[in-house]
Order: structure tokens, then C-alpha cells, then sequence
């Protein structure tokens, strides 16, 4: 039997685990913990077994409170079960895991423990989730690190099979979940060892069967329910004991002891911390490094936390200690302290009661590390100082600065106890560059040594296109428990020359570091390139610096952007952590490892980039002073409001860390329209406007998926002025002989996806490559294009009541109140919400689910929905994945509540304000732009009439009058959303009639969270959770929304047809009910080169796959047809639409005949559901279902 | 009556074989084909170049937005199945030649000597009872003289006859000065037989657009007298099996191949025109053409009418030659 040591991150080292010693897994995506749903998910697809020899089944459920369902189910029939959850996840199977626990059933839930969204959203790690199931009745178990991570899986899968105590096992998100580590794996020999086969069996035996009836999950009533739930008590006496015995069990099994409470520090300690998780390590490392200066300090690990054993936690602290900090990694607002400290507290104070103890320490609780804030040894520190003080503080924070209600703890950044042997390296990526990857299999080539060990965790911002990383690895010759991001470095990778310009890139580097830049320039011209603070910072600091055109190499080998192994054996070679040769040996294993599977050209051209890459490596003379003309950019211009200025900018400069709680905004509300302000010039080339050949159709403009493409007409006369790189040409619509059409280039705001060049639909008579837009080198565009654009937004947007809203052309004069987002370059969705933004910005309210939308619709630092010059444009909110069709629906409640309220008071008051005014606000129609200016004077007009009133009924009057004025309630999210999470919330919506729009934006997988399948999934598409090709068809959800009858339904598809989008939109809009549009949006998750997108989108309708129609319950009130196909007859196989994704192609390969029979199933499919709506559209008006409100026949 | 005849040293239960074509590319459809009546298929050819294009997009497509994101890692699932764009026709040859009984030939299209190699093992393990390699490439280079064309094509057989221990055929353009001179060579360098002809696309020009198209055109018996004449040639000439493809849309065709000394005959065209099931219309067609002329077996013709039975091959294809002018009828050249 082999021990193998390995590096993987905390989520693969607990899954492993978790999939041995289970029979059933019920899986959900949500980050951090996905990663464990998907390697079961994939590991049953590969026939891995568990350790009674059988492939788990693994199911996807439609939420984490299904997930707990289908545990809860799984567990009453017999089979050992689990799931893997995190956050708002683990917060759904809370119902479900009182049941559980009550039922005394053995399982494990295995958590990649992670914030709640509460002000604000958090993807990342805290234990606000797992506090939230303090009191479920699951014992809960912590492991500090990735190694306990595996280790303490097993502990938790035994000691629940002997105790029937179910257990939350968990570990910190992103910091455990996410670090990749060396550990050693326990063999699935010892791990069938350590599981007693007759704890399986009673478990199963437990199990409901008709053999041996009995009735689980009766009502109680007021007589025997408290009793009953008293019953228990001993069990959960015994918990502790069986853990600790567990323990032991998987300690002699691996060497590794471990024990529910561990002390580690001075024996006679007179300070402590207790923690829970991996800020152990942190303060361990710190304890050591203090001790040895002279303290006494020691940090106590709760690994058990529930059932809490007060004499074992007080067995295992030094009586010595006389002072002590209880860390807690949540916030519970309100409270007299956060969890953990109330339970040492309450510790102490019953031992004191009782005398078994001589004396109360005094006991401080804090809190540190929310949403994966750095924990580090200089808090670690500040702790402990803090700890000396006469009255230590309480309820303090440790790494912000709290100049609000001055909590925090002053830390000493510059303290760097981390050992000399340990080599440290911090790289600067670009998310397309492959960076990430390389350092990943760094640590592996490096770990794969016995006697070096290897850590690295990863930095990402939150842009999905052009959006950097920062990789963050240290090797050493001992295990690596430093759980906390880089201070100091001795190497340091830019990846990206841009990236010296912006960001701080050597504020890490340690003198005498090393650094490699990713050059265009050469070694003997770079160094007039740096910026000036770039130089002063080599200078000071000695650096030794090397260049490399890494591009060009990757480039010219056909490896596009992909540097990473290029640069990956350059960082090999100067810094010398092994030997040159072998350690492209290595890098060539590596990358067949990575590669092999995906075939021979892609190896040949990484193997030929890593052999060109030393010899085009050169060092950079370092000269004396600093002479650059060059300075590091502004990230935000003088002109953008205070707030974005002092937050926005200091957070894109990655110093977000340094704002004080003061500068945050304490109800999590945000101004809107900040992206405009951050030029993130992150696209090689740019689209390029030809006048002349230029037709003035709009449709590059609408299918632009980051809104830099934008029209405007206008009187010449405003030409005057204009810069000489201007372009104009004469509009060519009739009846405007003096004006003139310009299409403006945003380039600075491009990702450069050429989406728009696609979709152009002119071509120049001489050559047909050359169209009306056409993609160019952005940098020698970059100026023209600057002041083109300062002088574009001089002139003025078209009149809205002038515009054509009716074609694409038209609304292309219509100002978007979305743009810039961070979506993906060629993102399918966005292309909707800017239409959105355009003809109904100013009166638009959004509910956003959770998902990509949310996230590029939201996340910090800059935002894109924006307000026009008016200030008025799009309202925006998230509140959650699994409500936001009921959270959408509230927005409408409220606005009719109020909108009765105010024509109610409008009406009281008519005599004071004038009865036609109000004559005329209350009959306004509301349906055109002009109706909606006129309406707008009127309300203006009341609110004059009404300013410095004092009388309730003018006052409230004043304060709902915004009501008046029609708004436009959006709700809008996935499929992830609309067809699983929520598809219940959703189908209450659509069956109330209320006036909101639904608009789901279906990539027919969940993007956000990396592809997995949901039930828009087609049918033999390969995804996540559904590897070997999904297996049932996609739901239909237009006809369900359909069979409602008094529900707008229609099915879209940007890229097909535009113009029946713009038409969808509206209709749904004008709908005096609910309304649904299903969107069509292609995705990176497709596997396509999103250039293409639209034309694959057009593909995808020609085949009949997507059929365009709209079903319009007007037209039935009207006597006619509802429902009106849109798309011609399939034109094209299905194959042909296919077979151009990854997602379908794939399956090809793996699964030939399969893929085949699932293909010749959905044209045969597609062709029956096409017969059926052509049935439909067929039909005459009187065969639609009838609603109540028709008027009889 | 006897239809049985030997190829590749497989003893086939009639001489006419589904040659490669979209039907042969499924298990499914190579079972069709056996239920039809053929004697034996030859699958879809594995494409090297095809290949490494594919992979090379699935790599860069699968990576893309990889490693870039907190909350995803990649989009894409992990596919252990997944093997450099060859696993799922590897598979299939591994099922067609467990779920059916005729033999299953594999047919390999490689571009580069480690591709010819490594495919034709692969091929090999997967099941193949034999490889046809279809050497499709057009020479553009002028700097490339007709013998380094012919080397190279040596070369690859060379290669994958020292690689694979299974029967091995080539399938050959027409192009080459000297055929039989070429085809002695390719027999020394370890083919067991050659199939007579490959056909190449079909460019043309959209006079709308003014872009290249391509196609490739069903062929028609028009095509058959190429292939005839070498095969006629060749018979006897060259010590290996010899497939006439091309032009075979009935039995009639199959008998002419057949007498001019083809071991079997392949068709395509025509199964692709009236479905897998006109193969065994084709078979007994053969059976009844060969009652009615009162031959008792495949063996009886084959080769009856090849050039070895003519004492001045030279004459005899000049007397060929003057015989078409002579009959030549405008409007009638092509029967």
C-alpha cells in the first residue's frame, strides 16, 4: 500500500473522500464548493469506484433544497449519502437538515464554508453560512487546512456511521477549498479500513422498507413532542468521544493525530486565541515566531465545534493563560459576541461557577476574515499585542480599518516572519493567457519532488474578459502552512506589459527579486517603456529584470494568447529553484499531462513555444537613475464623482484592502454608472468605422455586446469644431438633407470580439473581406478614437420622441443605459440588456438573480447600468438565485400599491392642483415616448404645485408622484434561474398576471458557476453533471407559460432576427399582464469562438432548434391567432447548427453511437415540436385556452 | 454457386464491399449495410489532419475562460473518454468489428509519418481486420518531382506495414506515370493490395459570389472505364489483391470489374443513391448474371477479360484506343 503524495486543493483532497465512502451524492453548483459536485459528478462518469467496489450515483438536483430533499430521501432508504454545498446553499437545506439530525441519520454534508449575501453579495469565504446551521442539530467539524481537509472528511464519515449524529464538514472557501497543497492520500485501502462495515449495515438496516414497516416524520402534539426531542441527549453526549476516537483511528492509519481541541504554543502560555479553521495556521506560524521572540502566547484549534465539550476544550487550554482572544470568522450583528466566543465564554464561566477553574480569564471576542479578507501574521500579531493591553478590547475587527465605530486593532503590515528557505513567487496574468494553469502544474512539477513541498492560491478580479490574475505560489523544503496571500516576493511575473501601468506590480518584490516581463520591447529598449515609478521601484529594491516577447513566441506558434508555458519555463530558468534541463523535462510532462488527451498539435506547439523560450529570454541592463517619461496611468479620470474617484479608483488599483469602513456605503447602495469611467483597453484590435461604406442599418450597434458602439444623427452645422479625426457621414434617410450620421467607437472600452464586424452586412464592391466596420490595431486607433469620442459625447442623443422605436435601425439612436460591462467578449446576454436599457431605460426597475448577469451587472468596482443625462435610467437589485421571480413581483405589488395610493391623493387634491392636471395624469395613456414626456411635465407640474406643502395628504402626495409615471418591471436572470432554482417562484409569476416581464437569459447552461447542466440543456450536449451527454430533452418552457394563456410568451434570438427581439420587447413591455422572453445566448460554455456567435444564433433557428414566435394574448381578446411563428420552416440539419460546438462535438468522440442516436432523437424531436407550433400558428383565435376575464362569446 | 472471393487474405462471402462513405462512419450504419448483404465495409476514414484541427479547436475552445474566474475553474466537463479527437472512431471500429461478422476495414487518411503510424496501430488494437490507406493528397509544389511523390507514398507503407500486423491496401489517385512500375513498388514495400481509384473533390467557382465551392459529386458508371483499365492492367501484373472502385452503380458493373480482374469491388455512390439495401440487389444480380452465363463461381470470371490474356499489352490497349474513335457516335461518348 503507497502513500501518494499529491497536490490538489481543499475541495478535490475532501470529494475524495467524500465519493469513497458514499453511495449517493445529490449535487447543486455554488461557489466555492462546485468543484466538489463536478469531480463526483465526473469521477462516476470515468466508473471510478467508491470503496464498496460500486460507481456512486450522483444526481443533479434543481437546488441545494432539493439537494437536501433528495439526502434526506436517500438517507430514510439506506444508502450512505452526502452532498456538497456552500452559503445560501447550505442555508436552503436547513429544513431538511433538522430533519435529518432529529432522525438520528448518519451523513456527512461537506461545505466549502463561504459568506451570505447580506448588503451585499460574497462569493467568498467566512463561516456565516455554517454558523447559520449551529443549531440544526449536525455535529460540525473544521479543518484548517487542505490536508485536514481530506483527513478530517474520513474522521467525520466514521465518527457520524458510529454516533448517527450527522455532521457538516467544512472547510474555509476559496482558502482551503481553493489552495493547492502537497498532501498525502489516504489509500482507498485504508480508507475502507477505517469504516466499519457494521455501522453500515445498522444504517441500512435503519432504512424504510415494506419488510419491516414502520412510520418515520409523525405530527406530534403538545403532549410528546418536547419529550421526544429531549430523547436524543445521549447521542449527542457521545459525539465528542467517538470523534476523538475517529480521530485517532484515521491518525494511526496515517501518522497524522489530531484531537477536537489543539493547543499549539508556549506550554504556559499567559495569552491565547481560539479559532476555528485555517487562520490556525496563521496564528500558529505567528505563536512560533513570538514565542521565540520571548512571548507566551499559544492558539487553540476547535475542530469540533458542535457538540461543544467544555472539558476538553478547557483540558486542552494551558491554565496559565489569563488572557484570551476568541476569533470569529462571522459577524453576528445585535449580539453580545459572535458564536464562538459566546461558547468559550459561557466555557469559562460555568467552570468558574463550578470551581473547576481557578480563576476567570479575561475573554475578548473579535472578528476577522469576512468574505476571504486576508488573514495574515501581522494580525495575527496585532492580536496578541492587543491581548497585552490592561482592558484588551471586545467586539473588535482585525484587518480593516473601523474609523466608524472604532473596532479594529492597529496591524503592523511590514511584519514578514515567513521562513528565508521558502521561495516565493507572485505572477500578474491575464485570465486568457493561461497563467493560472502553468502555476497550477508548477506546484505539481515542483511538489513532485519528495523533499520540496508547494502552495499555490489564486487571485481573480471580477471581470469575465480581459481580467487579470495573480497567482500566488511558495516552495520550500518543509510542508507550507501559510494560508494567507504574498507580502513579499523574491520573484515576480507581469504577464501582460500593460499591467506595469496599472497596477502596483512590484509593491511585493523583496530586494534583490527577481523579474520577468512579458515585453514587446526588447531588453535593450524596454527600459525607456517603464514607467518612471516602475524604475525608482527596480532601482531601490536592486531587481534583477528580464524581458521576453512572449506574445510574439505564442503568437507565431499558433498558440494565440496562451504564454503560460513560454513564461512558465522562463520563471523556472531564472529563478532556480531546479535544475534548468530538468525542469523542462518537467514542464514538457506537464503539458502532455494537461494536453494529451486533446491531441498532438496542441503538445507540438506548447512543446515548441517552451523550447523557443529560454533563448528568447534576455536580461535588462538596470541603469543608475530613473529617466522615463512614462508614469503609471490614472485609473479614473479628475472628472468622475467623488465616489468613484476615492472607492472605485482605489479599488481598481487593487488597494481595496485600505479603505476605511467609513468610505463604504452602510446599506450596500451603489451609484450606477461607474464603468464608463474605468478605460480598461484590454482589446488588441477595435472595430474601425468606414463612412463611406457604411449603409446605417444599426446592426452592428445592437448586437455589440458592451455598448462602444453607439449612433447618433444631428444637425452638420454641430460639426463645427469637430477634431480632424471625426467621421461623419450624410444620414441616408429621407427628410434630413442637413444632417449627419455618426457611428462612434468606444475603443478604450472594446474587448475586441468583432461580433459587430460578423454582423455587418456591408462589403466593399472591390473587396468583399472589407465591410462598413472592420477590426484594427486599437493602439493606433487610440487617440483618433479618444477625441473622436470627447467630441461625440458633445453631441446630443435623438429626441426619443423622434426615434423610431419600431426597426433596429431606428433604436439605434437611442442612448444605452448599460454599457461596459465586464461580460465575456461576445457574451450572447448583453446584447439584450442594452437593448433593454435603450427603450425602456428611464422608467426601467430590474430584479437580477444571482448568476453571469449579476455578476457582470454588479459586481464591484465599476457597475454598467448607468442613467442618462437626466439622471434617470435603470433601478437595479439582486436579491437572490432562488426568489428573484418573487422578488421581481414584489417590485410590482409595491409600485401598484403606491400608484393607487398617488391617484388617490392626486384625485383628493385635484380641486388644490387643478383639475385638468389631474385630469390628464390620471387618464394619461402611456404608451409612446411622447406620452411618457408629456406625463413626466405633468408630474413635474404636480410636484411644483405640491413643493413646500405641509399637509399629510400633499406631502405623501409628494413622496408617490414618481409613481404616477409608468414603469417598467423587468425580471430578468438564467436558466440556472428561470427553469431550476426558481422555476416554482417563476411559475407563480406567470400564473398572478401581474405586469412584470420576464427576460431569461438562456445559455442553457449555468454559466456563472462554469457550465453545468440545467433543464434548458439540449438534449446529447455534453456538460457539467451531464459529461456523457444530457439525456432528457430541454424544457419547453415557452409552451408551459403558454398554456397559461394570459401570459406573453415569446422565443428570441439575437443574431437570427433582431428585429423580432425589438419587437418581442416591446410587445412584452406594452403587455398589460405577465410576459416571458426566452432569449437565445450563446456562451463561451457552448465551446465557439464567440466572433461568431450571432451566426451560430442564426443557425440555431435556421435548423427549427430555435424556433422565433410570440404568442400575444391581445391578439386573442382580439378574436385572432395568439400565436405567431416567426422563424421559417427548418432550413438546415440540426447537425449543421451542432456540430459547430464544443458541447455537441465533444460527445462525438466519446460517445459516438450515443451521440448519433441523441442526435437523430432531437432532429425528430425538433421536427415534432416545429409541426406543433405551426399547428398552433395555424389555428384560428377561438382555439386558445379562454381566461376569466374574456368577455363571453 | 459460387460468389465467395479472397481479399487482403480475408475470405469474403461475395466480392462486392461498402467502400468508405458517411453510411460506414456508425456502427449503426456499417450494420445496415452487413443486414443489406455487403461482404464486407470499409469504415469512414480517420482523417489525420482533420484531426489535428479539431483537437487543436477543442483545446483552445474547451480552455477558453479557464482559470480566469473565481467561480469557475473551466466550462467545460473533464472527458477521460476523450482521446485527441480519435477516441469515438476508434470506438466505433471496436464495436462494429465485435457487432458484426463481416470484416471491418479501417481506413486511415494521415498527413504526417508519426499520424500514418500511430492511427494505423490504433486502428489495429481497436478491431480492423485490415487498413486501407487512403493516400489523398494533391501535389502543388513544382519543386516536388513525380518519383518524390512516389517515394514518399512508399515511404508510409514502409512505415505502417513495419507498425501493424494486419492486412494493409492502398488506395491510390490515377495519377502516376508509371502505374504499374509504382504499384510493383508499393506490393515490395508491404501493401497486400491496392484499390483502384480515389476520387478527388469537385472545385468550382460561385460566378454570384465569386468563391471557390467543393464538392464531391456521387459518381456514375460514367467513371467506370479508368478504373477498368488499370484494374485490367494490373490483374495478374502486381501480386496483390486489387479493389475496383468507382462507377459502380449495378451488377453489371461488378461483372466488367470483375472479369477485368478485380478481387472485389467497392461502391459507394450507389448505396448512397437507393440505400444500403441496393447492395443486395447488386449481390444477387451478380449471382443471376453469372447463372444466366453459366458460371459457376466469382472465380470463373475474375480476371477473364485482364490484359494478361493478351499477348502485346501494347496493342492491345492501342487497338482499345482506335476502337473508341472508330465507334465514337457524337452525343454517345460517355454510356
Amino acid at each position: 500500500m503507497s502513500v501518494k503524495s499529491v497536490v490538489m486543493d481543499g475541495n478535490t483532497a475532501a470529494a475524495h473522500i467524500a465519493y469513497r465512502v458514499n453511495e449517493v451524492c445529490a449535487i447543486f453548483p455554488i461557489t466555492p464548493s462546485s468543484t466538489m459536485a463536478e469531480l463526483a459528478d465526473a469521477w462516476a462518469a470515468q466508473g471510478v469506484k467508491n470503496i464498496w467496489g460500486q460507481v456512486p450515483v450522483i444526481q443533479q438536483m434543481q437546488s441545494e433544497g432539493g439537494a437536501a430533499g433528495a439526502v434526506h430521501g436517500a438517507l430514510q432508504s439506506g444508502a450512505l449519502t452526502t452532498t456538497f454545498t456552500a452559503s445560501q446553499g447550505l442555508l436552503l437545506m436547513l429544513p431538511n437538515m433538522y430533519k435529518i439530525a432529529g432522525e438520528l441519520t448518519p451523513c456527512v454534508i461537506h461545505v466549502a464554508a463561504r459568506a451570505i449575501a447580506t448588503q451585499a453579495l460574497s462569493i467568498f469565504g467566512d463561516h456565516s453560512d455554517v454558523m447559520c446551521a449551529r443549531m440544526v442539530g449536525f455535529a460540525m467539524l473544521a479543518a484548517t487546512s487542505v490536508q485536514e481537509s481530506h483527513d478530517l472528511a474520513l474522521v467525520a464519515q466514521i465518527a457520524t456511521l458510529e454516533s448517527r449524529v450527522p455532521v457538516i464538514f467544512f472547510f474555509d472557501g476559496f482558502r482551503t477549498s481553493h489552495e493547492e497543497n502537497k498532501i498525502s492520500v489516504i489509500p482507498d485501502e485504508q480508507i475502507r479500513a477505517a469504516i466499519d462495515d457494521n455501522l453500515v449495515r445498522a444504517h441500512r438496516a435503519r432504512g424504510l422498507t415494506p419488510e419491516r414497516p414502520v412510520i418515520r416524520g409523525t405530527a406530534h402534539n403538545p403532549d410528546t413532542f418536547f419529550q421526544a426531542r429531549e430523547s436524543a441527549n445521549p447521542f449527542y453526549t457521545r459525539v465528542p468521544d467517538i470523534v476523538q476516537r475517529a480521530m485517532d483511528r484515521v491518525g494511526a492509519l496515517t501518522g497524522r493525530p489530531y484531537r477536537l481541541f489543539r493547543y499549539s504554543g508556549h506550554p504556559e502560555a499567559d495569552r491565547a486565541v481560539v479559532v476555528i479553521g485555517s487562520a490556525f495556521e496563521v496564528l500558529d506560524e505567528t505563536v512560533g515566531w513570538l514565542n521565540a521572540h520571548g512571548e507566551q502566547v499559544g492558539v487553540l484549534h476547535v475542530a469540533l465545534y458542535r457538540p461543544w465539550d467544555a472539558e476538553r476544550f478547557l483540558a486542552a487550554l494551558p491554565s496559565t493563560v489569563k488572557k484570551i482572544a476568541v476569533l470569529d470568522r462571522t459577524k453576528e450583528i445585535g449580539a453580545i459576541g459572535e458564536p464562538l466566543y459566546l461558547d468559550v465564554v459561557t466555557t469559562f464561566a460555568e467552570a468558574f461557577a463550578a470551581g473547576r477553574v481557578p480563576a476567570m480569564p479575561v475573554i475578548v471576542g473579535g472578528r476577522y476574515g469576512l468574505s476571504s479578507k486576508d488573514f495574515d501574521p501581522a494580525m495575527a500579531k496585532a492580536v496578541f499585542d492587543e491581548l497585552k493591553q490592561p482592558r484588551p478590547k471586545h467586539g473588535f475587527t482585525v484587518g480593516i480599518n473601523d474609523d466608524v465605530t472604532h473596532t479594529s486593532l492597529t496591524v503592523d503590515a511590514s511584519l514578514d516572519i515567513e521562513p528565508k528557505e521558502v521561495v516565493r513567487a507572485l505572477f500578474f496574468g491575464l485570465g486568457a493567457d493561461g497563467t493560472v494553469g502553468a502555476n497550477k502544474n508548477s506546484t505539481i512539477i515542483l511538489a513532485a519532488d519528495p523533499d520540496r513541498y508547494a502552495q499555490g492560491y489564486f487571485v481573480y478580479d471580477s471581470k469575465k474578459s480581459g481580467s487579470y490574475t495573480i497567482s500566488h505560489l511558495r516552495f520550500g523544503p518543509h510542508p507550507i502552512r501559510a494560508p494567507y496571500l504574498l507580502k513579499s516576493a523574491n520573484f515576480i511575473g507581469i504577464h501582460k506589459f500593460d499591467f506595469l501601468f496599472k497596477l502596483d506590480t512590484l509593491s511585493a518584490a523583496a530586494p534583490g527579486a527577481t523579474v520577468l516581463i512579458n515585453s514587446p520591447y526588447p531588453a535593450d529598449a524596454v527600459w525607456d517603456e517603464l514607467p518612471k515609478e516602475v524604475q525608482q521601484q527596480i532601482i531601490a529594491r536592486k531587481l534583477s529584470v528580464h524581458v521576453i516577447d512572449a506574445s510574439r513566441v505564442a503568437s507565431g506558434l499558433g498558440l494565440g494568447s496562451r504564454v503560460n508555458t513560454i513564461l512558465q519555463t522562463c520563471f523556472f530558468a531564472l529563478s532556480g529553484v531546479m535544475p534548468r534541463d530538468q525542469a523542462i523535462e518537467a514542464i514538457k510532462r506537464a503539458t502532455e499531462r494537461t494536453y494529451a488527451r486533446k491531441g498532438k498539435a496542441i503538445v507540438q506547439k506548447n512543446f515548441a513555444a517552451i523550447d523557443s523560450a529560454v533563448a528568447n529570454l534576455h536580461a535588462v541592463p538596470v541603469p543608475a537613475k530613473a529617466t522615463s517619461r512614462r508614469i503609471r496611468l490614472t485609473l479614473i479620470p479628475d472628472t468622475a464623482p467623488a465616489f468613484v474617484r476615492e472607492v472605485t479608483a482605489t479599488i481598481l488599483a487593487l488597494q481595496g484592502d485600505t479603505l476605511p469602513v467609513s468610505a463604504l456605503p452602510v446599506d450596500g447602495t451603489y451609484p450606477t454608472g461607474t464603468a464608463r469611467y474605468e478605460k480598461r483597453n484590454i482589446a488588441d484590435q477595435v472595430p474601425v468605422w468606414e463612412s463611406d461604406l457604411c449603409i446605417q442599418c444599426g446592426q452592428c450597434a445592437i448586437v455589440c455586446p458592451h455598448s462602444v458602439i453607439r449612433s447618433k444623427y444631428y444637425d452638420e452645422s454641430r460639426l463645427a469644431g469637430a477634431p480632424a479625426a471625426f467621421k461623419a457621414a450624410p444620414i441616408n434617410a429621407r427628410g434630413y438633407p442637413d444632417s449627419r450620421f455618426t457611428l462612434q467607437i468606444y475603443v478604450e472600452d472594446c474587448t475586441g470580439c468583432g461580433v459587430c464586424v460578423e454582423n455587418c452586412p456591408a462589403h466593399s464592391p472591390d473587396d468583399a473581406a472589407v465591410k462598413a466596420i472592420n477590426m484594427k490595431d486599437r493602439l493606433q486607433h487610440l487617440e483618433a478614437g479618444r477625441e473622436s469620442i470627447g467630441f461625440f459625447e458633445t453631441l446630443p442623443w435623438a429626441d426619443r420622441t423622434r426615434v423610431n422605436f419600431a426597426n433596429v435601425r431606428g433604436v439605434q439612436f437611442l442612448e444605452p443605459l448599460f454599457e461596459f460591462s465586464g461580460a465575456c467578449a461576445g457574451c450572447g446576454e448583453t446584447p439584450y440588456l442594452k437593448l433593454l436599457s435603450q427603450l425602456f431605460g428611464d422608467r426601467l426597475q430590474i430584479a437580477n438573480a444571482t448568476g453571469c448577469s449579476s455578476i457582470y451587472g454588479a459586481n464591484l468596482p465599476t457597475t454598467p447600468w448607468a442613467a442618462n443625462a437626466d439622471g434617470r435610467g435603470p433601478a437595479w437589485a439582486n436579491s437572490l438565485f432562488e426568489d428573484n421571480a418573487e422578488f421581481g413581483l414584489g417590485y410590482r405589488l409595491a409600485i401598484d400599491s403606491q400608484r393607487a395610493q398617488a391617484r388617490a391623493l392626486a384625485g383628493k387634491l385635484a380641486p388644490r392642483l387643478g383639475a385638468d392636471l389631474v385630469a390628464a395624469i390620471l387618464g394619461a395613456p402611456q404608451l409612446t415616448e411622447s406620452d411618457f414626456r408629456v406625463q413626466r411635465e405633468r408630474v413635474a407640474a404636480l410636484k411644483a404645485a405640491l413643493a413646500g406643502a405641509t399637509d399629510p395628504d400633499a406631502a405623501n402626495l409628494l413622496a408617490l408622484a414618481d409613481f404616477l409615471q409608468r414603469r417598467s418591471v423587468w425580471i430578468i436572470g438564467g436558466d440556472g434561474w428561470a427553469y431550476d432554482i426558481d422555476y416554482g417562484g417563476l411559475d407563480h409569476v406567470l400564473a398572478t398576471g401581474k405586469d412584470v416581464n420576464i427576460l431569461v437569459l438562456d445559455t442553457e447552461v449555468y454559466s456563472n458557476t462554469g457550465g453545468q447542466a440545467s433543464k434548458a440543456t439540449p438534449l446529447g450536449a455534453s456538460a457539467k453533471f451531464a459529461s456523457a451527454g444530457k439525456t432528457s430533452p430541454r424544457k419547453d418552457l415557452a409552451m408551459m407559460a403558454i398554456a397559461y394563456g394570459n401570459v406573453y410568451v415569446a422565443q428570441v434570438a439575437m443574431g437570427a432576427n433582431n428585429e423580432q427581439a425589438l419587437v418581442a420587447m416591446r410587445e412584452a413591455e406594452a403587455y398589460n399582464g405577465t410576459s416571458i422572453i426566452l432569449a437565445y445566448s450563446q456562451c463561451i460554455a457552448h465551446g465557439i469562438d464567440l466572433r461568431h456567435g450571432m451566426k451560430q444564433a442564426a443557425r440555431a433557428v435556421a435548423c427549427g432548434y430555435w424556433p422565433l414566435f410570440r404568442y400575444d394574448p391581445t391578439m386573442r381578446d382580439r378574436g385572432m391567432n395568439p400565436f405567431r411563428l416567426d422563424s421559417p420552416r427548418p432550413r438546415i440539419p440540426l447537425e449543421e447548427y451542432r456540430y459547430n460546438e464544443v458541447r455537441f462535438k465533444s460527445l462525438v468522440q466519446t460517445h459516438p453511437d450515443s451521440a448519433k442516436r441523441m442526435l437523430e432523437q432531437a432532429q425528430r424531436a425538433l421536427e415534432e415540436r416545429y409541426r406543433m407550433y405551426e399547428d398552433l400558428a395555424a389555428r384560428d383565435g377561438s382555439r386558445f385556452q379562454p381566461h376569466w376575464q374574456d368577455s363571453p362569446s | 454457386m459460387t460468389l465467395t472471393t479472397r481479399y487482403l487474405g480475408l475470405t469474403l462471402a461475395h466480392p462486392i464491399v461498402a467502400s468508405a462513405s458517411p453510411l460506414t462512419a456508425t456502427v449503426d450504419g456499417m450494420r445496415r449495410l452487413e443486414d443489406a448483404g455487403a461482404a464486407a465495409v470499409v469504415m469512414a476514414s480517420l482523417f489525420e489532419e482533420q484531426i489535428r484541427a479539431e483537437d487543436t479547436a477543442y483545446a483552445l475552445l474547451t480552455e477558453h475562460g479557464s482559470n480566469s474566474q473565481a467561480e469557475a475553474s473551466n466550462y467545460f466537463p473533464e472527458l477521460a473518454d476523450y482521446n485527441a479527437g480519435v477516441s469515438g472512431h476508434l470506438e466505433t471500429v471496436r464495436l462494429a468489428s465485435e457487432a458484426l461478422d463481416i470484416p471491418v476495414i479501417a481506413s486511415l487518411n494521415g498527413t504526417t509519418a508519426e499520424g500514418w503510424i500511430e492511427h494505423a496501430r490504433s486502428l489495429e488494437q481497436a478491431g480492423a481486420r485490415a487498413i486501407e490507406l487512403n493516400v489523398y493528397s494533391v501535389p502543388i509544389d513544382a519543386a516536388v518531382s513525380g518519383a518524390e511523390v512516389e517515394r514518399r507514398t512508399l515511404d508510409i507503407v514502409r512505415e505502417v506495414r513495419s507498425s501493424v500486423q494486419i492486412p494493409i491496401s492502398i488506395k491510390l489517385a490515377p495519377y502516376f506515370t508509371s502505374m504499374p512500375h509504382f504499384a510493383a513498388g508499393l506490393v515490395r514495400a508491404g501493401a497486400d493490395g491496392l484499390v483502384l481509384f480515389n476520387r478527388y473533390y469537385a472545385p468550382d467557382i460561385d460566378l454570384t459570389t465569386l468563391k471557390m465551392t467543393r464538392s464531391l459529386p456521387l459518381s456514375t458508371k460514367a467513371e467506370l472505364p479508368l478504373s477498368l483499365v488499370w484494374i485490367g492492367l494490373l490483374s495478374r501484373r502486381v501480386p496483390c489483391s486489387l479493389a475496383a472502385s468507382r462507377g459502380v452503380e449495378t451488377e453489371v458493373e461488378v461483372v466488367k470489374y470483375l472479369l477485368a480482374g478485380a478481387h472485389v469491388v467497392m461502391t459507394t455512390s450507389a448505396l448512397l443513391r437507393h440505400g444500403p439495401e441496393h447492395l443486395g440487389v447488386m449481390r444477387d444480380g451478380l449471382a443471376r448474371w453469372l447463372a444466366e452465363n453459366r458460371f459457376e463461381s466469382v472465380e470463373a470470371i475474375r480476371g477473364l477479360k485482364d490484359a494478361s490474356r493478351v499477348a502485346d499489352v501494347d496493342a492491345f490497349l492501342r487497338a482499345q484506343y482506335v476502337a473508341a474513335l472508330t465507334d465514337y457516335v457524337p452525343g454517345k461518348l460517355v454510356q
